[in-house]
């Protein structure tokens, strides 16, 4: 009993070691959404590409998991994985995108140099429409499921190892979900 | 006296520096005409966390969206919302990690109630170790040994 007592502190000091070591691979950033298990709050962002409807969120009720990708011309890290979202595109994968924080002739621009993977895209010049689902940068990849409910954040780039162990895993059961 | 005099405006400045205020990256342009109102602005943009820089407030930091956030809440506050419909108006949006001061919740006990059992427990495993270390009351002497105390301290004396 009482060397129980004299190794609990070297026990306690261990397990809190343990815990700050496993804390210091995580990004700080990766935040889960303040939505995850709700739909996306109503908003009707105007076009990116002329002449088109922009982006709303009765966009997301389309009977299909959805990826909701926000992004900006001016942001490092949607340029890496904008070849990603193009290869996701043609594979079928359903995006729809927000360009966060800029003009729209910037964003469309952004689209016809680099191609565009979205379905629908919408404009959003003062960040104000991101900001009412908590985006917090560029860029931000939400998985909204076929009722339009937002089920997952990703922070930061969907590079192709995001894609293969997070993304694909849930939009697939979110697929046979009913 | 004019000999002190060249010091004034050394003491002046110091003076001045003392009265000015920390610096908050708030732009003028940002705050609200009715100083009341944005009084309580600041209180509670110090409350918020900005989600860029994490480990600074709303209040204190220059990042853009910190900016943009600290419009909104006064948007809400010049509408008349009350200090907590004005928080939570921002917590809905980037959920309850941007309060610096955490609510107490079921997940939040541990962090709010953790040190203070620690404490408690600490306080109590020291408690029981003293007590263990106090030795039990000492026994009577033999009359043996009160003897031998006597002529130990006889030859004391005699030295």
């Amino acid at each position: 009993m009482k060397r129980i007592l004299f190794i609990l502190p070297v026990v306690g000091f261990a397990v809190l070691l343990g815990v700050f070591f496993a804390g210091l691979g995580r990004d700080p950033r990766a935040l889960p959404s303040a939505f995850v298990g709700k739909p996306l709050p109503a908003f009707q962002a105007p076009p990116v590409r002329e002449g088109d409807a922009g982006l709303s969120n009765t966009d997301f009720q389309r009977g299909e998991p959805v990826l909701l990708n926000v992004f900006a011309s001016w942001c490092g890290p949607c340029r890496v994985e904008h070849p990603v979202l193009m290869r996701l595109r043609a594979q079928g994968v359903a995006i729809h995108g927000l360009d966060w924080k800029e003009d729209a002739a910037a964003g469309a621009k952004w689209l016809v140099d680099n191609g565009d993977p979205y379905i629908r895209v919408g404009s959003d010049p003062t960040g104000r429409t991101g900001i009412e689902f908590g985006v917090a940068g560029v860029p931000e990849t939400f998985v909204i499921d076929r009722h339009g409910k937002v089920r997952y954040r990703h922070v930061g780039a969907v590079t192709s190892d995001v894609w293969e162990t997070k993304l694909r895993p849930l939009m697939e059961e979110l697929r046979s979900e009913p | 006296m004019r000999r002190v005099l060249p010091l004034a405006p050394a003491f002046a400045l110091l003076a001045l520096l003392l009265l000015a205020s920390p610096a908050a990256a708030v732009n003028p342009d940002e705050q609200l005409p009715d100083p009341a109102q944005e009084a309580r602005a600041v209180e509670l943009s110090r409350e918020l966390r900005c989600v860029v820089c994490q480990n600074q407030s709303i209040d204190d930091s220059d990042a853009a969206l910190a900016r943009d956030l600290r419009i909104i809440l006064r948007e809400r506050i010049a509408a008349g919302d009350t200090d907590k419909q004005a928080i939570d108006h921002i917590v809905a949006r980037y959920g309850s990690f941007v309060q610096l001061r955490p609510p107490v919740r079921g997940d939040t006990l541990a962090l709010w109630f953790g040190p203070l059992g620690v404490l408690v427990l600490g306080g109590v495993g020291a408690y029981l170790y003293i007590r263990s270390r106090t030795p039990a009351a000492a026994a009577a002497l033999t009359a043996a040994e009160e003897a031998e105390a006597a002529e130990l301290l006889k030859t004391d004396k005699a030295d």
